[in-house]
């Protein structure tokens, strides 16, 4: 248990000490967005029926914060430790795949929250927000946390070199989460991009997680759920599978 | 004399590349054993599967007693390894990342020991200083430290003396030789013969994924060297024909083998006979250097043609 805490105090502790870069960052980005589009947005949209469009994009830009700051936490760790060597500290040790796994993950999920709840207080005094139901924010930014977090342990063993990761997050991650409902609901899409966002599983975390602020959303907040606990599970499974295998680490 | 190291028909293949092709090897507890062999003969990859890097295609490894893929939680708690790559991790200064080692080994205090391998290997000056400013040398030493957090009775040094300047190889090995004479069971790898020859009680040498030698070092030295006795001759009669078949002439210097010191007799005796005049009389010791040219030499001529 010591080593799985050790290497869990130490991915926290790695992030923290780079905090503007690992925190503060992703908030003032987040912050723009809000800017930006609120101010082109407000007046002309309004989202199911009653919602303002500050308001409405205000979750969906905390949510798609936790998710890439997720990812990006433990899929950045690890292929710096892979390319400066370091990742033989972590090796070398008695610590099991598992909690490899654990550490590196829940690491991630804490860095998504804090920068989620970064992003919140933040952006705070743009409208009152409602938690109408706090249990479905809070299960949806852990879940959706770990599931990027596991994408991102993925991507940093696979990666060899940092633009491969690069590409990792600008061709999967980026399209993911920006075509997932941040911005819009995907009630106002035409009827064949409604569909397709339905195969975008962030579309499920984005949309969950906003439930908890107003009680409403695209689809039903237990198949969100369903979707996004089958998500992690799989990805969970898949990542433990090549972390036994010692897939690109233990050659 | 437990066993603190044993190795049996481990092999493993990268592609075409046979990095180790079955090798057997057995360290007892408390040596000082040295791993030579030249570049890409094997070394790394032996100590890799040692540490549980890479995993063998065939063979078993054990640390004393421990299985290192079946029992690879107490295997690793026993065996310390200072890579051979000067790795370090950028976000942590020398006092975290030595905390953070012991964590990572199960212990949660481990502040008196941390202190004195600190003071062990000066570093107590730099403990609050980031891994980043710390000059090779030093990080050098915290690879050690690294290495020793939680007192494994087993330490294997991947060439640990490689590109660092002669007063810390010194108080390196000064270290290194403590912890041997405590008991600990030292297995080394270097490029530094002068070095495997003072420091290492027996060696193996490595040559294309195998052992072609390995003994007590005295022994590879009897064995494989001898002692040389070099002069000059003055003006006057040339060599007597019998010394002329055991001797090679370089720039006019006479290299001659002989077996032991009685030799050396005979030999004086046979060129003051012959009326010689002896200048510059040097007698050369055997080394580690002339042994390990020859065992591979040997081996090269020896392995399988491709």
């Amino acid at each position: 248990m010591i080593g799985f805490k050790t290497l869990f105090y130490k991915e926290v502790l790695r992030f923290w000490k780079v905090g503007t870069q690992t925190v503060a960052a992703p908030i003032l980005t987040a912050l723009l967005y809000l800017l930006i589009f609120s101010h082109v947005l407000e007046s002309h949209v309004r989202v199911y029926g009653s919602v303002a469009y500050t308001a409405f994009l205000i979750p969906g830009l905390v949510m798609m914060s936790v998710l890439q700051n997720a990812f990006a936490n433990s899929s950045s760790s690890l292929i710096q430790s892979k390319v400066t060597g370091n990742i033989i500290f972590v090796l070398l040790p008695p610590i099991s795949y598992r909690e490899f796994f654990a550490a590196y993950v829940m690491a991630s999920i804490v860095r998504g929250l804090v920068v989620g709840v970064g992003v919140l207080v933040a952006t705070f005094w743009f409208t009152p927000m409602g938690f109408d139901n706090p249990l479905w924010i809070i299960a949806f930014a852990v879940i959706g946390g770990g599931v990027l977090g596991s994408l991102g342990v993925i991507a940093g063993i696979w990666a060899d070199k940092f633009d491969q990761l690069a590409a990792f997050q600008n061709f999967l991650i980026m399209p993911l989460t920006f075509l997932s409902g941040v911005f819009y609901s995907v009630h106002s899409l035409p009827p064949f991009w409604q569909q397709v966002s339905r195969f975008n599983p962030v579309f499920y975390l984005i949309d969950g997680f906003r439930y908890g602020f107003f009680g409403v959303s695209d689809v039903s907040p237990w198949q969100s759920l369903a979707v996004a606990c089958a998500c992690l599970a799989v990805l969970t499974m898949l990542t433990l599978a090549l972390l036994k295998r010692g897939y690109k680490l233990r050659s | 004399m437990a066993i603190a190291i044993s190795v049996r028909q481990v092999a493993k293949r990268y592609g075409a590349v046979e990095a180790l092709a079955g090798v057997d090897l057995t360290v007892q507890q408390g040596e000082f054993f040295g791993l030579l062999g030249p570049n890409g003969a094997g070394k790394t990859t032996l100590i890799s599967a040692l540490a549980g890097l890479v995993r063998p295609d065939r063979g078993h490894i054990e640390v004393m007693g421990c299985d290192v893929v079946d029992d690879y939680r107490n295997a690793r708690r026993l065996l310390g390894v200072v890579p051979q790559e000067l790795v370090f991790d950028p976000f942590f200064t020398v006092r975290e990342t030595l905390r953070i080692q012991s964590g990572y080994y199960g212990i949660g205090a481990n502040e008196d020991w941390i202190e004195e391998i600190l003071a062990n290997l000066d570093l107590l000056g730099k403990a609050d200083t980031n891994m980043r400013a710390l000059s090779g040398g030093m990080k050098r030493r915290v690879l050690v430290a690294q290495a020793l957090v939680h007192r494994p009775p087993v330490i294997v040094l991947d060439e640990p003396t490689a590109g660092v300047d002669v007063e810390l190889r010194r108080t390196l090995w000064q270290f290194i030789r403590r912890l041997n004479r405590d008991g600990h069971t030292i297995v080394l790898t270097t490029h530094y013969l002068e070095e495997a020859e003072s420091l290492c009680g027996r060696i193996a040498m490595l040559r294309g994924g195998r052992v072609v030698a390995l003994d007590s070092t005295a022994n590879l030295l009897r064995r494989f060297s001898s002692h040389v006795l070099k002069f000059r001759l003055g003006p006057g009669p040339g060599l007597p024909a019998e010394l002329l078949r055991r001797a090679t002439q370089n720039e006019g210097a006479w290299s001659l083998i002989f077996d032991g010191c009685g030799d050396i007799e005979s030999v004086l005796a046979q060129l003051r006979q012959a009326g010689c005049e002896v200048e510059d009389l040097e007698v050369g010791k055997p080394e580690l250097e002339e042994v390990f040219i020859r065992v591979m030499r040997d081996a090269a001529e020896a392995a399988p043609q491709p």
